[in-house]
């Protein structure tokens, strides 16, 4: 089965749940789509040895062919062309690599060439794999894309998602099995837990929640849930402990032998949701 | 000889506008006639590279010289490659920011902004 994680408000615990729900699941696959700041890796600890670059394609033209007509830009549905004084001018970075302007051009002047935006770095026994885009680089979608090429097609993978709910999001969840919408008893976390419910309905994905920091004194996302009859898997507590593991790289589950039945318990509810 | 001036409005007691890429109209005004005359700027709502697109209708319109807040890298490498001067108008109307410009007190802009600045 695959998990995705994901939240819509950022600094929720996703990488809490997520990497909690990995190291409690035997044999199973941490991937982390957060590829803007990975960080799983600071609970999970794995040795990584393995590197595969991500590329994309991007235009270049070869000045002895191109009589500046101007197609390539009129193909480009991003703005990534301009065509000044018949001359070609590409923008690299807002590129989507669709390859329209190699079709459109008549003279055969546009190649296309691979260049470098990230990486995807996992462990040996491939039980861990994150991917990492570079800096100045706007496209998320490629490096999960190649993630998700790589993942384990059997067994089972726990999805680190990133926050909001963007197309960053929508790759790394499309085609999971179940969505934990990770959030926390706040009016933020209130305002985008609706958000990340509506893009899970509309991708028609079986969802639970999970409160991250509950405390009795909010039980404003129970209410909602209840209202909404949506299912609350699991409250993890609004912790110093916790927060002071954490803060040492150390997860719930590393600690106490209380949250590991906790998260095997989340996982077993997890299992009968999706049968 | 032309010039483009970011505007919020549609005449030229308008505001400047500071935001290029997303303004929402671009006033193309001849410095020896006075003529002005108001375009919408179509690159306002795109999702994205709406500074190239608002670089190359300035451009299209034959403008030797921007005056507007901000220019990203991106609208900088276009126009500077169309020849277009930039240059950095004052929070007062188009009519004087023209003023402004004809007797050479404008700052000019040869340094890229913030990108996204009229995201935020």
């Amino acid at each position: 089965m695959k998990i995705a994680v994901l939240s819509g408000k950022g600094g929720t615990g996703k990488t809490t749940i997520s990497a909690s729900l990995a190291y409690s699941l035997r044999n199973s696959q941490y991937v982390d789509c957060d590829v803007e700041e990975p960080n799983g890796n600071i609970f999970l600890k794995a040795s990584l040895t393995e590197r595969e670059v991500v590329t994309v394609l991007n235009p270049v033209v070869n000045d002895d062919l191109c009589t500046g007509c101007g197609a390539c830009q009129q193909a480009c549905q991003f703005n990534a062309i301009v065509v000044i004084n018949k001359k070609v001018m590409i923008f690299d970075n807002i590129c989507h690599s669709c390859g329209a302007c190699k079709i459109a051009c008549p003279t055969g002047a546009i190649s296309e060439v691979p260049r470098e935006i990230g990486v995807i770095e996992s462990n040996s026994s491939n039980t861990f794999m994150q991917g990492k885009l570079n800096l100045n680089e706007p496209l998320t979608v490629p490096v999960i894309l190649q993630l998700k090429r790589k993942m384990n097609k059997h067994g089972n993978v726990i999805i680190d998602s990133a926050p909001g709910a963007s197309c960053t999001v929508v790759s790394t969840i499309e085609d999971s099995d179940y969505c934990v919408l990770v959030t926390e008893p706040t009016p933020f976390g209130l305002h985008d837990l609706k958000i990340a419910i509506d893009l899970v309905k509309q991708l028609k994905l079986p969802f639970g929640v999970v409160i991250n920091k509950a405390m009795d004194s909010d039980k404003s996302i129970q209410s909602f849930c209840k209202k909404e009859n949506i299912d609350v898997l699991m409250e993890l507590p609004y912790s110093k402990e916790i927060a002071q593991n954490y803060s040492k790289g150390i997860l719930p589950v590393q600690y106490s032998k209380h949250y590991k039945d906790e998260f095997i318990k989340l996982l077993a509810t997890i299992k009968e949701r999706i049968i | 000889m032309k010039i483009a001036i970011t505007s919020t409005g549609t005449d030229i007691k308008s505001l400047l506008e500071k935001k290029f890429g997303r303004a929402e109209f671009f006033i193309i005004a001849d410095t020896e006639s006075n003529e002005y005359k108001v375009i919408d700027n179509k690159a306002a709502m795109e999702a994205g590279g709406a500074g190239i697109q608002a670089g190359q209708t300035i451009i299209n319109e034959s403008a030797i010289a921007l005056i507007t807040g901000n220019v990203g890298p991106n609208a900088l490498r276009v126009l500077t490659s169309g020849d277009v001067a930039i240059y950095r108008g004052q929070s007062v109307s188009i009519e004087e920011n023209i003023t402004l410009y004809k007797k050479g007190e404008l700052q000019q802009i040869n340094t890229a902004g913030e990108a996204h600045f009229g995201m935020k």
